[in-house]
């Protein structure tokens, strides 16, 4: 054989994947490093909240109750404290764990249902798809807010051990199971796009089974539009969180998530103390952004037809 | 994850060593379309032979491709239905099997390669990585062990440098170099018979060579039995054994590479021969078979290539089927007048 082979072929190239690529298109963005910055600062905030504050949020002062911090950002309390004399700061660092928990546990959950369901539901096809497919009619049809309100008056007034899985678990349940249904539909789409490819055909043709189908060929397929809502909908999460805290049925005190402080600040903020209920609105708003930029890069990045 | 059970399934249970290679047994198939069944394969024979070369030659729709996904058990059902025939590997009746057992069929006893070897091969997996792959699920063999069968397989194929290239992805490959990592695929497991469906169309011409005496040299070195699908007569001329002639989901005429290309005996065989271009006739016009293939939801009445046939005769062959007819030894061709025909009388 005299086939000629590009010579250059060796070194670098066999590293140019999907994923890296998207990196490096990424890592040019301003607007996505800054994102980045923001998540890298809450997430190692929910992790180590004693990097960002030594006081002890359930340490509460009836007398210091609602002091306005007088130095922002030094002294005693940098923040002021809130209404039942804890000291602010602590509460938002300490109130961080459970948004995010809350929300990492939503998505990942979401995400392992849906993605099953979808890939069986497209790979099957028939009954299998016309059950998953209509049972996931239903779950669309029925508005996110009023199904977690149902569901989570049932919780309701049980309060909380202080345990974070016990703080957090009927709001990630709730949410889960009105939050798996896009990924599913994105799941199921890019499988049925998959199945009757030749890559797959071929496989079948060398006697794969369909488990390995679905994991080597179908599964790989399904998994790049599907991290490209993830962020998006991390950020959706939190904010969904804090729309049942203000109704009084999200994570319930004592704990607190930003929800909850953003629910306690409402009834300050007119009272001249705008920072109990500004400072976790514009963290939320922050947050929020930033997982929409990260996504919005990110399926950018994903999609070849955008590039 | 040991889909396949040791070397238990290198011998297909009932399997008769003696019995020829493959047979193919008048085979049917149809396709359900709106309520209708419309006939896509009727009733083909033929037998393949450990070693040789079956050519299947025909018109786009003839049923090559079907035929050949009806053997592999891949047929899309619904809307396919195998509705009759035997397809007999080493005399074990596959159609009879059970879905695991066809499934240990394919790839260890029968594989195939594809047209556009662009889309059968997964992108998001390196090359050898997909080839290993074969050797860890069905062989049970290592990482390291799998690489190296990848290698070698690469290497056997005429893939030059395959110690780096294993590492590949399948779009760092130019076309013909992918065809060939799919041959290496399909070879990966042995299998006896290797179907290759159009393996060269999405090739220019001088990779199409390539291609095919690669084929050619793997099918000597293996002694496996190759069914050739395609619709290039040029292109089997000094490849295959024998030839299948299809039209209209039936074979036509099956012979001798050699007797075809001498003395046809089914006029669409002849029609097909006068239509390739000839260097000697430069400055003619093109010889065309008139007409189009027949649309298989309505077949023409008696023979199905009457309508475009010069040969035929109004009244008989649009009334009467013509059955299959022994023009010479081992010479067959469906039409009325496959003797007159391989006379060269009419």
């Amino acid at each position: 054989m005299t086939e000629l082979t590009a010579p250059a072929a060796g070194a670098d190239a066999p590293q140019a994947s999907l994923w890296k690529d998207a990196f490096r298109a990424m890592a040019r963005r301003p607007d996505v490093l800054f994102a980045s910055l923001i998540m890298l600062f809450v997430f190692t905030m929910a992790a180590f909240p004693g990097l960002f504050t030594d006081k002890d949020p359930t340490r509460c002062i009836g007398r210091e109750a609602r002091g306005r911090p007088e130095t922002w950002f030094r002294g005693e309390h940098p923040l002021g404290t809130d209404a039942f004399g804890c000291d602010f700061a602590a509460t938002i660092v300490h109130g961080t764990r459970p948004t995010i928990t809350l929300a990492l546990s939503v998505i990942v959950l979401s995400v392992l249902i849906g993605m099953t369901l979808g890939i069986l539901a497209g790979y099957f096809g028939g009954w299998i798809d016309a059950v998953i497919s209509r049972a996931l009619d239903v779950f669309i049809v029925i508005p996110l807010m009023m199904g977690a309100i149902l569901l989570l008056s049932l919780f309701r007034g049980r309060g909380s051990s202080g345990n974070l899985l016990e703080t957090v678990a009927p709001a990630a349940i709730a949410l889960t199971l009105f939050g798996w249904m896009e990924f599913c539909r994105y799941a199921r789409a890019a499988t049925i796009e998959t199945k009757n490819l030749d890559y797959v055909t071929a496989a079948r043709c060398l006697g794969a089974k369909d488990r390995r189908i679905m994991f080597r060929h179908v599964l790989p397929n399904a998994v790049v539009p599907i991290t490209a809502i993830v962020p998006t909908s991390l950020g959706s999460v939190i904010v969904v969180e804090a729309a049942l805290a203000v109704l009084g049925i999200g994570v319930q005190p004592p704990a607190t998530s930003w929800g909850v402080l953003l629910s306690n600040g409402t009834q300050w903020a007119g009272g001249g103390y705008i920072y109990l209920f500004g400072i976790p609105l514009g963290l939320l708003i922050l947050t929020v952004f930033s997982f929409a930029t990260f996504g919005d890069a990110l399926r950018d990045a994903l999609d070849p037809k955008l590039r | 994850m040991a889909e396949t059970t040791g070397p238990a399934a290198d011998v297909l249970p009932g399997s008769d060593m003696n019995a020829p290679l493959l047979e193919v047994e008048d085979l049917r198939v149809e396709f359900a379309v709106r309520g209708r069944r419309i006939p896509a394969v009727r009733g083909v024979n033929f037998a393949l032979e450990q070693g040789k070369t079956l050519a299947v030659v025909g018109e786009s729709g003839s049923g090559k491709s079907v035929t050949s996904q009806a053997i592999m058990g891949i047929l899309d059902s619904p809307p396919g239905f195998v509705t009759g025939g035997e397809v007999r590997l080493r005399g074990v009746d596959l159609l009879q099997q059970d879905e695991e057992t066809r499934r240990t069929v394919r790839g260890n006893h029968i594989a195939i390669v594809f047209q556009d070897a662009l889309s059968a091969l997964n992108p998001v997996w390196s090359v050898g990585f997909q080839l290993g792959e074969l050797y860890r699920v069905h062989r049970g063999a290592g990482r390291r062990a799998a690489e190296q069968k990848a290698i070698e397989l690469l290497d056997q194929v005429g893939i030059p440098d395959a110690k780096n290239r294993v590492g590949h992805y399948p779009h760092q490959f130019s076309g013909g170099m992918r065809q060939r990592v799919m041959i290496a695929m399909a070879l990966a497991l042995d299998p006896e018979v290797l179907i290759a469906d159009e393996p060269t169309t999405a090739l220019d011409v001088t990779v199409q060579a390539q291609i095919m005496r690669l084929l050619r040299r793997i099918q000597d070195e293996r002694n496996m039995g190759l069914i050739l699908i395609t619709h290039d007569l040029g292109v089997v001329a000094d490849v295959a054994d024998d030839v299948a002639v299809m039209y209209a989901g039936q074979i036509v005429e099956r012979a001798n590479i050699h007797d075809v290309f001498a003395r046809p005996a089914h006029p669409y065989t002849k029609a097909l021969l006068r239509a390739i271009p000839r260097v000697d006739a430069v400055g003619r016009e093109l010889e065309v078979i008139p007409g189009l293939p027949p649309n298989p939801a309505a077949l023409p009445s008696g023979c199905p290539f009457h309508p475009r046939c010069r040969a035929a005769d109004p009244e008989r062959c649009g009334d009467e089927e013509p059955p299959d007819r022994q023009a010479a030894e081992g010479h067959l061709a469906r039409c009325h007048f496959a003797e007159e025909v391989y006379r060269d009388e009419r």
